[in-house]
């Protein structure tokens, strides 16, 4: 999915967490502004003082951000997450421009028109409003504005924290390894650095061109009005964007693995085909991301496996009745998420567990309880999926009583494979429809103990999208029991052994449908 | 109205106040001696009369102006008291102190984010003078140092000429019509033939306006065009205080120097 497409379809959470962060930035640098104002002209009032402060304010930007943020979980306790440590981080992240350049910008008065002033006879009130200020006005701007840009970059961090703003984004995109999510928080929060820069930039100069000439002043004010003008015809160009193009999109997720990619790819080709219906597509979520999506509404469908669905989503205990299996997640689903199952595709793909096929020969391996023998000599690798679900490792291992030579790798799905080929791992968990596992010479030892529920896939699609797109659910149906288990290890194995395109995978195994 | 030139005693140097004389300020043995125990002036006893316009002479670093301070109480004397008309500068509230002395420095110091009539209408501003008293007071006075009000009443400083800012800068300095006005070399920055324009025109409005002047030159044709008494300043000390006439004729070496620098 394309950048500007994300926009469209997540316009008002992109405005909502522009919002969020504009109001860190502004409460935070808006705080320092009326506290470093007033500490740095008390500092040019009592020089002595000006060194501590200063050292003091240097040293609290010299704190890493995220540490200054782990610093005060503890420091404040309940509010030790959320808003108020951000709000408190930038603050004080902020004071250092604001009161340094206060103190440089009045002491930078020129010592003429100082002394001048003293000996018109203005008291010191006097000559601070109408002299020392209006004259250090563009350096304290100055401040502001180089608080103002650091605030709206570290504020993206303040994410970690629970703070909200774009940083979320930049986050979930880190940990989906999604560069779209990444680019959606960060292009934005640098377009609002640049806007703020650009804008304090003009005033800076608008206020130093109040000493010269008059002219110009008006010129100043053109191009602050025009910066302004810029940002807020951007912000209605996102929004406007989105209600034109938005409505006719549908968007389908798929997991961070080759199967769930092609299947993506099956689901928007027939969509497309069939209706017209444009179909933007959203890859490589991981884990639970895609159901998450689907239920936040930022993907409209899915496929995903029963089995998944009934222990890692819905917690069920697992059990083996494929069928019984399907209705439950149906009707779970139905109640408690307002999605809908449609039809499964026709194939199971389990959880393979797999050994190198040298091995499973020369050790004559034929099931998992068979290789649990050899266990204590081996390592195993899994993904973080496996790794974390009901009916995933834990289980697993005390089904067949299994323990490693070491606790498991937790490692990427696709690099787990090679992993076991080159020989760094000894058993994994694939997935029964992988390709790779002929190309690789890999053997699948077969579930004796039946731990493995069954996981078939079909489409899981939200309500609202079904009723918005009527022609959506027979589309979609068209592809009900078409895709067999050979058919979709084939599939993989053309992407991910023969390198072949998804798209043109796809569209060859559609043409005879 | 006495008259200033009667009792500036030739080639004397400074000499105690006499009590019959109408003095605007006086200097009761003053010194100013800062940390390091140099003193920056030393023993200053002299008056400056109701009227007269008095030029202190003196190479750079004499004391001339840390004199001049110490009338308006921008410094203040560690030994003996100024007084200004008749009360020590201490005992002064130094803001109104200020407001009753004009003050003119070399780098003019006018604001320049301040137009030139907000300049000029500063003081009487800070005073609280009527809208309508201190606007005609503006015009008034940008006529007078030969400025047309129409023309740079809404100019900024920097789109001034040399001679222009310091004509502002006389303008401001006897905006609200101070008895007393201050001097600090204000035509020091300015090309010779500006420079002359300015001295000649000052000497005449000093002639008409009737202030007590005390202004900081080291440019003796400048004091000799503008003094109704000079005052020679070396090392901290007044060494001669004389008219004009008696101060060309001075045996004081420093004195003898000035004047034949004048001749060269």
């Amino acid at each position: 999915m394309s950048l500007l497409d994300f926009f469209i379809r997540n316009r008002s959470e992109v405005l909502q967490l522009t919002f969020e962060h504009l109001l860190l930035v502004l409460v935070a640098t808006g705080a320092a502004a009326v506290v470093g104002i007033p500490v740095g002209i008390v500092l040019t009032r009592r020089a002595s003082l000006a060194k501590p402060v200063l050292a003091v304010a240097n040293m609290l930007q010299t704190i890493p951000s995220l540490a200054l943020f782990g610093f005060l979980i503890p420091v404040l306790g309940a509010y030790g997450i959320g808003r108020v440590p951000a709000i408190i981080a930038l603050f004080l992240y902020s004071l250092l421009p604001i009161i340094r350049n206060t103190f440089t910008g009045i002491n930078g008065v020129d010592p003429a028109v100082r002394e001048a002033a003293r000996g018109m006879g203005m008291t010191d009130w006097q000559m601070l409003i109408q002299v020392e200020l209006p004259l250090a006005m563009n350096v304290i701007v100055a401040g502001v504005r180089v608080a103002t840009v650091i605030s709206i970059g570290t504020a993206t961090i303040a994410a970690a924290i629970g703070a909200g703003g774009l940083g979320t984004y930049i986050f979930r995109g880190l940990r989906t390894v999604d560069r779209t999510l990444i680019l959606a928080g960060a292009v934005p929060a640098a377009i609002m650095a640049l806007g703020a820069d650009f804008a304090l930039g003009s005033l800076e100069q608008l206020l130093s061109a109040g000493k010269t000439r008059t002219s110009q002043t008006w010129r100043k004010w053109v191009l602050a009005s025009g910066a302004i003008a810029i940002t807020a015809a951007l912000v209605i160009f996102l929004s406007m964007g989105a209600w034109s193009s938005g409505g006719t999109r549908v968007v389908v997720g798929s997991k961070d693995f080759t199967e769930s990619r092609i299947l993506s790819e099956l689901m928007t080709q027939t969509i497309e085909t069939k209706t017209d219906i444009k179909v933007a597509q959203a890859t490589e979520l991981s884990g639970d991301l895609c159901h998450r999506e689907l239920v936040a509404g930022q993907i409209d469908m899915y496929v995903e496996y029963t089995g998944t669905a009934f222990t890692a989503i819905l917690k069920h205990q697992p059990i083996s009745d494929p069928r019984a299996v399907y209705e439950q997640v149906k009707r779970d689903y139905e109640s408690q998420f307002n999605l809908e199952w449609l039809e499964p595709l026709g194939f199971n793909n389990t959880f393979a567990i797999l050994v190198r096929g040298d091995v499973a020969r020369r050790l004559q391996l034929k099931t998992i309880s068979d290789a649990a023998r050899y266990a204590a000599g081996w390592r195993a690798g899994f993904g973080q999926d496996f790794m974390s679900r009901q009916d995933g490792y834990p289980g697993f291992a005390r089904t067949y009583g299994l323990k490693f030579a070491e606790p498991p790798r937790e490692m990427d799905l696709s690099l787990s494979y090679q992993a076991l080929a080159n020989g760094q791992v000894d058993l994994i968990a694939g997935n029964s429809t992988d390709g790779l596992i002929d190309k690789l010479g890999l053997f699948q030892l077969e579930d004796d103990r039946h731990y493995f529920p069954p996981y078939e896939a079909a489409p899981v699609v939200r309500r609202e999208t079904l009723d918005r797109y009527p022609q959506l659910r027979n589309a979609i149906n068209s592809l009900a029991g078409k895709i067999t288990n050979e058919q979709m290890r084939k599939l993989n194995y053309a992407v991910d052994g023969e390198r072949r395109d998804v798209k043109e995978v796809v569209r060859e195994f559609l043409a005879p449908l | 109205m006495s008259e200033p030139h009667n009792y500036a005693g030739g080639g004397s140097a400074a000499r105690d106040s006499p009590s019959e004389v109408d003095s605007a300020i006086q200097f009761r043995s003053v010194s100013l001696t800062v940390q390091n125990g140099k003193p920056l002036v030393d023993h200053l006893r002299f008056d400056v009369v109701r009227g007269e316009t008095l030029v202190l002479l003196g190479r750079s670093g004499s004391g001339k102006t840390t004199t001049l301070k110490l009338i308006n109480r921008l410094l203040e004397p560690t030994k003996g008291e100024v007084l200004v008309e008749g009360k020590p500068t201490i005992d002064w509230n130094p803001i109104e102190l200020r407001r009753h002395i004009g003050y003119v420095i070399q780098d003019t110091g006018l604001f320049p984010h301040f137009t030139v009539e907000r300049n000029v209408a500063l003081v009487p501003r800070l005073k609280g003078w009527p809208e309508q008293k201190t606007r005609e007071r503006v015009r008034e006075l940008l006529d007078l140092v030969g400025l047309d009000a129409a023309v740079f009443s809404g100019r900024y400083p920097r789109e001034l000429s040399g001679g222009q800012r310091q004509r502002v800068g006389v303008a401001r300095a006897l905006a609200a019509d101070p008895p007393i006005v201050l001097m600090d070399e204000p035509f020091g920055a300015l090309d010779p033939l500006t420079r002359a324009e300015l001295q000649r025109e000052f000497a005449a409005l000093t002639k008409r306006l009737n202030k007590t002047i005390v202004f900081v030159t080291h440019d003796i044709r400048e004091a000799f065009t503008l003094a109704s008494r000079i005052g020679l300043f070396k090392d901290g000390q007044l060494i001669v205080l004389a008219t004009p006439e008696a101060f060309a004729a001075s045996t004081d070496p420093e004195a003898r120097a000035f004047n034949e620098s004048m001749q060269s």
